[in-house]
């Protein structure tokens, strides 16, 4: 579901052209790290609540945030918030779709992800054969929030985004 | 979950209280410095990729949580103070992390001894704090945990693997239990501010978790078939300022881009 922010559909347009940058399919929006977004006149103010707590995305989402709204003549106030704090459960329906197709399994639900993570269970889809015939190779890969996996039918290794709750 | 009281909101207009808050703060948040420092260093130098990644997350996670408390201290502080002048222009005796977390890294087995000592303390101390009477801190120690988990599983799987592995894993690992044991109690030392922070309900009674601690340790270390060592005294300091050899070191590295190009930002 995307949250409402009661926002123009240009202020909505501007956040969404706002990626991660290191995952450039997810958009903020669609990441669920934009908590609210308050408007005034061309003041912006938004609260963001980091993902990892040393994600060094953070910072360069804030940047970006306010590079992407200055070009439309706002100025942008980024506040960073840790309560409540961010959970997968956030990723839309839409984020998880895009990350997929970009190669990353989306966040299982809490019990299939430690199933996976710690009782070998064959729950993640491969994202380039559809198979659950996976096993996970680390549980850190190249990024705090993800998780290694192969898939044992097309041998394909993929990364997996780990559910954080 | 919820405080076990809430703090009076006129606790910090006394600067008695400000003062603790602060040096209680630098005592948690020096410790997650100092070991995501030396989690740094072993950047491109793990044994193999994927703990190589590991350690380097971790070290992520511990520098992103000590950001916070940094940005949290300077904001009580209230003066011109930012977290970069916290982190990198106080001198070796202001630091208050205890001497574990400056112990180098001697090989594999002294990272993932040192790692797991601190996790499982990093989780029940993060676990207790989510009850603190203080707001942010409630806040810091429930988004902290989510990873102290994930830490102490990594370190966790590796001191059993490593206990229960080769005749050299479980010699060289036993080692570092040996080496690295003496240093635990000082985890759970509490300074005048710490007492001070205890009784007002912001800080974890430290005897307690100092049980628990060491339940969960000895579990451990017997799945993974290594002993329990026998020491005489422990070793402390560091909570004080008096650290070992290798903080001046550490910081030496630390801290050599900003006081050569002092104010220097990315
Ligand atoms: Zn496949």
């Amino acid at each position: 579901m995307i949250q409402d922010f009661n926002i123009s559909s240009e202020i909505q347009a501007i956040l969404e052209s706002v990626m991660d940058p290191e995952i450039p399919v997810l958009n903020v929006v669609d990441l669920g790290v934009i908590r609210d977004v308050e408007v005034k006149g061309k003041e912006i103010t938004i609260k963001l609540t980091p993902t990892y707590s040393g994600c060094p995305a953070m910072d360069v989402i804030g940047d970006d945030l306010e590079r992407a709204f200055a070009a439309y003549g706002y100025t942008t106030v980024v506040q960073l918030i840790m309560s409540p704090p961010w959970t997968t459960d956030w990723i839309t329906t839409r984020g998880r779709a895009a990350l997929e197709k970009y190669g990353i399994a989306a966040p299982l639900d809490e019990t299939a992800d430690k199933d996976v993570l710690l009782n070998d269970k064959k729950l993640v889809k491969c994202t380039h054969c559809g198979s659950q015939n996976t096993k996970l190779v680390s549980q850190f890969g190249s990024t705090a929030c993800k998780a290694m996996f192969q898939c044992d039918d097309c041998l394909e290794p993929f990364d997996y985004f780990k559910c954080l709750k | 979950m919820n405080p076990i009281k809430e703090l009076n909101p006129t606790f910090l207009q006394s600067q008695e209280n400000k003062t603790h808050l602060v040096n209680y703060l630098l005592g948690v948040a020096d410790n997650y410095l100092i070991l995501g420092q030396r989690l740094g260093e072993l950047c491109g130098h793990g044994p193999n990729l994927e703990p190589d990644i590991a350690l380097t997350n971790i070290s992520l996670d511990l520098l992103g949580q000590v950001r916070s408390f940094y940005q949290y201290i300077a904001q009580i502080k209230g003066d011109k103070s930012t977290e970069d002048d916290i982190a990198f222009l106080r001198k070796e005796r202001d630091y208050k992390n205890v001497l574990l977390v400056e112990q180098p890294n001697t090989d594999f087995g002294y990272v993932i001894v040192r790692q797991f000592f601190f996790d499982v303390y990093n989780k029940l101390f993060l676990n207790s704090l989510q009850q603190s009477a203080d707001e942010t801190l409630r806040a810091l120690a429930f988004k902290g945990i989510k990873e102290a988990s994930y830490h102490e599983r990594f370190s966790g799987d590796w001191f059993k693997r490593l206990g229960d592995g080769t005749a050299e894993s479980k010699e060289r690992v036993q080692q570092a239990v040996n080496d690295l044991w003496i240093y635990t109690d000082e985890l759970f030392h509490t300074t005048e501010a710490d007492n001070a922070m205890i009784a007002a309900g912001v800080a974890p009674d430290m005897l307690q978790l100092r049980e628990y601690y060491y339940e969960k340790v000895e579990e451990l270390l017997s799945t993974a078939t290594l002993q329990i060592p026998e020491v005489e005294y422990f070793q402390k300091g560091g909570k004080q300022g008096i650290h070992s050899e290798h903080m001046g070191r550490i910081l030496a590295e630390m801290q050599y881009m900003q006081r050569t190009y002092p104010d220097s930002k990315w």
